[in-house]
């Protein structure tokens, strides 16, 4: 440990309406260290930052900064007082339409004391001096539009740095860059780390945590679960504390499939990434788990067409699979509950009827014109089934809870017979009753077809499933048959071990 | 259903009848066949593109150029028929395949080329405002004009085509209902099933509410929303053929109004039934609401200049019904 905390955290709390997203949390950061803050998704990471970073107000709990009360009421506060937030999304931190220098000191052209004209030698010599204390080597004149994605990153990260920052957030910065890129992002970090910034982390990827970690936090439903800092560190300790069981529920009865429904071999689906070889047999319920960015959703588009393999062969009940689109998978009767329900599933101008009928509409009609009763009646059916809760099929989707929302999203596809049925994280932003009912449903309905859910939270995995696959960097690493399951070794995979680690 | 709810339903309904009932009591002779008809001719041509542009306004796109499309029509069908001599069948069918053509460039530059909808349809209107003058050097075309090349052109409108304009058919009274009024209520009626009641009008709603939730539920995004414009092309192609006809020449001049009053109607539309989107008996609601309007005050002995400014009102209080009062708007 090196001496003081220079950032502390105390009892911070944070709820939205009846909701409690931060149940106290207490937090250190040392001068010089690099804090990786480990958590799913919804755990409440990105409200603890931007709580620290001055974009929500707290709602209880004590902050300090070098000793002296913290209490940002706006980013530029929070900055000025130099603890300095990158985010997540590269673009929200530069001005694509500018160059490089004006990037670098855009700071500087607002605010008290900021010069009324526009001067671009001293704007030049400026960001000249931001970008050589960093070791930044990209041409200044250059438009960030033109630059890569990871030079762009550099550009914001160097921009919060012109502040002189005491306390910087990276928030999921290697999300969009390749390895190669990371590695610069690295020596950037090791760099700040040496000039004696405290550094707050926050990532999924197991290779930059192994790479950058000083201490390891982890995060879990708005409380710290764990804190890791005595080396070596212990990874799967730590995502143990961020993922493991909280609950002992009844354990599901596993079953075992004697038919092949699909078999995939030799699948890639990245760059440098191993294959994928896997069979899912009729009437078993298959869980595929890991972290953020392995690929699971990747494995689930080109699964259902609208993603393209690099390389592999599927077969669909004995039959050669290669969808081109989404409505190639859907007559070969392979249907996805895609992730993120708000951006990719639900249509918003059309209420709970037309939303479950959507993908079926073409069996709905005689000659191309709706059959409007029995889209009704297929409705109300599906309502029924799955027992959402609402006044009529007629309802606005945006009349419903998150976990109603997400049931209407699984009637959807449950209304036809499916060979394949896949879901990408369908438990997300859906309370416990509304899951239990999912998964139970899930289960019962189970045969004639193979059940496929892709799952961060073990907990899910575990309530539903009756064989877990484990995925890390694009490909499968393990797997489990969900009776007796050895956890040490699917968290050992889960936060990919010395054996896949990456360079 | 609280007052407000009924207020956002059925608020335009009841001061369309409001409208109506007013003039019946201030303006002699305003209910009649003959001046119901004459505002159901005077808002047909606007009201075939306003149906059209409505298609493109379904999948959450626009389309500009449905104005310069249907003179673009006009010009083509003179054309087609004084300088080339061809007969009524002809030009009906170059007028249409315009329109159709027009629909497919709209729907590629927007959706393989990526141009925004505004921008596209924008650049085409200003394409087509210069093509339709090349052919002629600017001229209007009439049957005895004077070609480029000195020569006159001899061809006229035939009797077949001018009918579309000039014919009118009988209902309880003789000669009663123009062909436009007909042609504008059958193309009502289509476009109103085709999105209602048909899987690719619903799966437009899909595209133009969440775009990607569509794909996922394996729509061809793209096609369908290519087909949108090509729809509003074909409209507004209709629209030019009867502006033609109407007119008896190609006018270089004419339809000048076309796109903003079509555009109106339809947007006027969102606020009917308090449907908060593009629908097409909103879209013929709002064509008749403008016709009205401007048939009554014109019966009140209103100036004629008047009549913009009246319809930007009508406009502007539907928009704010929309998306002030309904809380739901989004396009």
């Amino acid at each position: 440990m090196i001496g003081d905390a220079v950032f502390r955290v105390e009892g911070l709390r944070k709820s939205f309406g009846r909701n409690e997203v931060l149940g106290g949390i207490s937090l250190e950061l040392h001068s010089g260290e690099v804090t990786v803050l480990m958590g799913a998704n919804g755990a409440g990471k990105s409200t603890l930052v931007k709580i620290i970073s001055g974009v929500y107000e707290r709602g209880g709990g004590a902050m300090t900064l070098a000793g002296q009360d913290f209490a940002p009421n706006t980013p530029a506060e929070a900055i000025r007082a130099g603890v300095v937030t990158v985010h997540q999304s590269i673009n929200d931190g530069v001005v694509a339409d500018l160059d490089v220098a004006t990037n670098l000191t855009l700071d500087r052209l607002s605010g008290k004391g900021a010069p009324t004209l526009f001067n671009p030698a001293r704007v030049r010599r400026e960001a000249k001096a931001v970008a050589d204390r960093m070791g930044l080597a990209i041409d200044l004149k250059a438009r960030v539009n033109d630059l890569s994605l990871a030079d762009r990153q550099m550009v914001a990260i160097a921009r919060a740095l012109a502040h002189q920052p005491k306390v910087l957030i990276l928030d999921e910065p290697t999300s969009s860059l390749s390895s190669a890129e990371a590695d610069r992002l690295f020596a950037l970090v090791d760099r700040l780390r040496e000039q004696g910034v405290a550094i707050l982390y926050i990532s999924h990827r197991m290779s930059d945590i192994r790479r950058l970690a000083d201490r390891i936090v982890s995060m879990r439903d708005g409380v710290i679960s764990g804190v890791f800092d005595t080396k070596p560190l212990d990874y799967e300790g730590a995502v143990n504390a961020m993922l493991g069981r909280k609950i002992h529920l009844d354990r599901i009865i596993a079953r075992s499939s004697a038919k092949a429904v699909l078999t995939v071999a030799g699948l890639r689906i990245g760059q440098g990434a191993r294959p994928i070889s896997l069979t899912l047999g009729d009437g078993e319920v298959v869980a595929i788990t890991g972290l953020v960015g392995v690929g699971k959703t990747a494995l689930a588009e080109t699964l259902f067409g609208v993603r393209r393999p690099l390389a592999g062969t599927m077969t669909m009940n004995g039959r050669p699979y290669a969808p081109r689109s989404a409505g190639d998978a859907i007559a070969a009767g392979v249907f996805l509950v895609a992730k993120d329900r708000a951006t990719s599933g639900i249509v918003g101008g059309f209420n709970i009827e037309r939303n479950v009928s959507l993908p079926f509409l073409r069996r709905m009609s005689n000659f191309s014109v709706l059959r409007r009763r029995l889209e009704r009646s297929a409705a109300r059916r599906q309502i029924e089934e799955l027992g959402i809760v609402c006044r009529s099929e007629k309802d606005e989707m945006s009349a419903l809870s998150g976990g109603n929302q997400q049931k209407v999203m699984v009637a959807r596809w449950m209304a036809q017979n499916a060979a394949l049925f896949i879901l990408d994280e369908p438990f997300q932003g859906v309370d416990i009753s509304a899951r239990r009912d999912i998964a139970a449903k899930l289960r019962a309905s189970a045969n004639g077809r193979a059940t496929l859910l892709f799952v961060t939270e073990l907990d899910e995995a575990l309530e539903t499933a009756d064989r877990i696959l484990v995925m890390s960097e694009h490909t499968i690493v393990g797997e489990h048959r969900n009776a007796d399951v050895d956890l040490d070794r699917l968290l050992a995979e889960v936060a990919g071990g010395p054996l896949h680690s990456a360079a | 259903m609280t007052l407000r709810d009924y207020a956002i339903r059925y608020g335009f309904i009841v001061l369309l009848v409001g409208l109506v009932a007013y003039f019946a009591i201030a303006a002699d002779g305003f209910v009649s066949p003959q001046s119901a008809v004459f505002i159901f001719q005077s808002v047909a041509i606007t009201g075939v593109l306003a149906l059209g542009v409505t298609a493109t306004l379904v999948v959450g796109g626009f389309d500009l150029s449905i104005g310069s499309v249907a003179t673009s029509a006009m010009m083509a069908a003179a054309y087609v028929m004084v300088v080339l001599e061809q007969n009524a069948v002809v030009a009906v069918i170059v007028c249409l395949l315009i329109g159709a053509v027009v629909g497919l460039i709209n729907g590629w530059l927007i959706v393989y080329m990526r141009v925004p909808d505004l921008l596209a349809t924008l650049g085409m209107m200003f394409l087509l405002v210069g093509l339709q003058r090349i052919p002629t050097e600017g001229r209007s075309i009439a049957t005895g004009m004077t070609m480029p090349d000195g020569s006159v052109a001899n061809g006229k409108f035939g009797d077949a085509f001018l009918a579309l304009g000039r014919h009118r058919f009988d209902f309880f009274i003789p000669n009663l209902i123009p062909v436009s009024v007909v042609v504008l209520l059958v193309l009502a009626l289509l476009i109103w099933f085709f999105l209602e009641y048909t899987r690719f009008g619903r799966m437009m709603y899909a595209v133009g509410s969440n775009e990607r939730a569509a794909e996922l539920a394996g729509a061809p995004v793209k096609a369908y929303k290519i087909w949108a414009y090509v729809i509003s092309g074909v409209f507004a192609s209709i629209g030019g053929i009867l502006l033609a006809a109407r007119l008896g020449r190609g006018d270089i001049a004419s339809g000048n109004n076309l796109l903003l009053d079509a555009v109106a109607a339809a947007l006027i539309g969102y606020a009917v039934l308090g449907a908060a989107k593009p629908n097409a008996f909103g879209t013929a609601v709002g064509a008749l609401f403008v016709g009205i309007l401007l048939q009554g005050l014109t019966m009140m002995n209103a100036p004629y200049y008047t009549q913009d400014f009246v319809k930007g009102v009508v406009l502007v209080v539907a928009l704010v019904f929309t998306f002030a009062l309904s809380g739901r708007g989004r396009r």
